[in-house]
């Protein structure tokens, strides 16, 4: 009874495509600066996605100038996550996928895996 | 008057009006019965008692079910007075109280009685710190350490922190921001943890320290 109580202040599903370690992403994040609203896109491949509630999360890797990792997480619910662009999945044989962290240039890449036909279609031409 | 009694329900986390994910309590509150208005001539001095979860008669005895009749009430399980100034009582006997007298952003001070720890330690019941658990130390972990000087006093002093019942209180937290209010399932959401289980009847009264600002 208490748990049907808190699951109904989930909030509600942002219809966000389905998130699969491995798969390269583009998060659009709504930033608030001095009053104004702007979208920034973080790039990068999922490292992990957990499930639950108004707490699911995945965490977002990408290398930044320099080769200098930057990992970053997004609560799947959350208002400021504006819209997520599946553009690649790839193989993985786990979860987490921490070992990218040890890994750079070839070494950190993944192999593509194509899913659904819908994904190939999303996939922007330029990448 | 403001105040209700409640039921904790849990904790969760919901996403505020900017987008923060906050941490929650949800609380069944209400719908509570006034059951009686103490007054300053009477009982010398001023409160208003309300009831709590309706139940079935048998649960309680005569002399409740007597109280309550007196407003035509129905069987409630849980009364708690909510002191107020003289003069303030602008509710009457029998009336019913919803979550809708608090607003949300208010703040709250939350009642409960904390969970029992049974016999707790020191290093649980006080925060003492642990002794080491090398250097040829055995057995004395968790041991308060020193209780006392030496012949002088030859006492242990009244007020030394030792082991003993921990929890099973009343506890207050005070100042917290009410995030959310369900008028329609009385439900209201705090900021923060509230003391107790689940299922714990917990008191909601206005802010002692809102108030003083």
């Amino acid at each position: 009874m208490s748990q049907q109580i808190i699951s109904g202040f989930e909030a509600p599903d942002r219809g966000h495509p389905e998130l699969h370690p491995g798969d390269t992403v583009k998060v659009h994040v709504r930033i608030v600066e001095g009053g104004k609203e702007r979208i920034q896109v973080f790039q990068g491949v999922v490292i992990r996605y957990r499930a639950g509630g108004n707490d699911a999360n995945f965490t977002v890797r990408r290398i930044a100038s320099h080769g200098v990792g930057v990992e970053r997480t997004f609560l799947l619910k959350s208002p400021r996550v504006d819209k997520i662009e599946v553009t690649r999945g790839a193989k993985v044989r786990r979860a987490q996928l921490y070992y990218l962290r040890d890994l750079r240039g070839k070494k950190a890449r993944l192999k593509e895996r194509r899913r659904n036909k819908q994904m190939v279609t999303e996939a922007p031409s330029g990448n | 008057m403001k105040g209700m009694i409640g039921k904790k329900i849990g904790m969760t986390q919901v996403f505020d009006d900017n987008g923060n994910i906050v941490p929650v309590t949800i609380i069944q509150a209400g719908p509570c019965h006034v059951t009686q208005i103490r007054s300053k001539d009477k009982e010398g001095y001023v409160a208003v008692q309300l009831g709590f979860a309706e139940t079935k008669p048998t649960r309680l005895t005569k002399g409740q079910l007597g109280h309550l009749k007196r407003n035509n009430l129905p069987a409630l399980r849980h009364l708690r007075e909510f002191r107020i100034k003289d003069g303030d009582a602008d509710v009457a006997e029998g009336q019913e109280i919803t979550v809708a007298v608090f607003e949300k952003g208010e703040r709250v001070d939350i009642v409960g009685t904390s969970k029992g720890r049974g016999f707790a330690g020191t290093i649980k019941r006080h925060g003492f710190n642990r002794q080491p658990k090398t250097h040829g130390q055995s057995d004395r972990e968790r041991a308060p350490g020193s209780v006392g000087q030496r012949s002088f006093p030859g006492r242990t002093l009244p007020g030394q922190r030792m082991a003993g019942r921990m929890g099973n209180e009343r506890v207050t937290i005070q100042n917290l921001e009410v995030v959310l209010i369900d008028a329609d399932k009385n439900l209201i959401a705090v900021r923060g943890s509230v003391p107790g289980a689940k299922n714990g009847i917990v008191m909601i009264k206005p802010s002692v320290k809102a108030r003083t600002k």
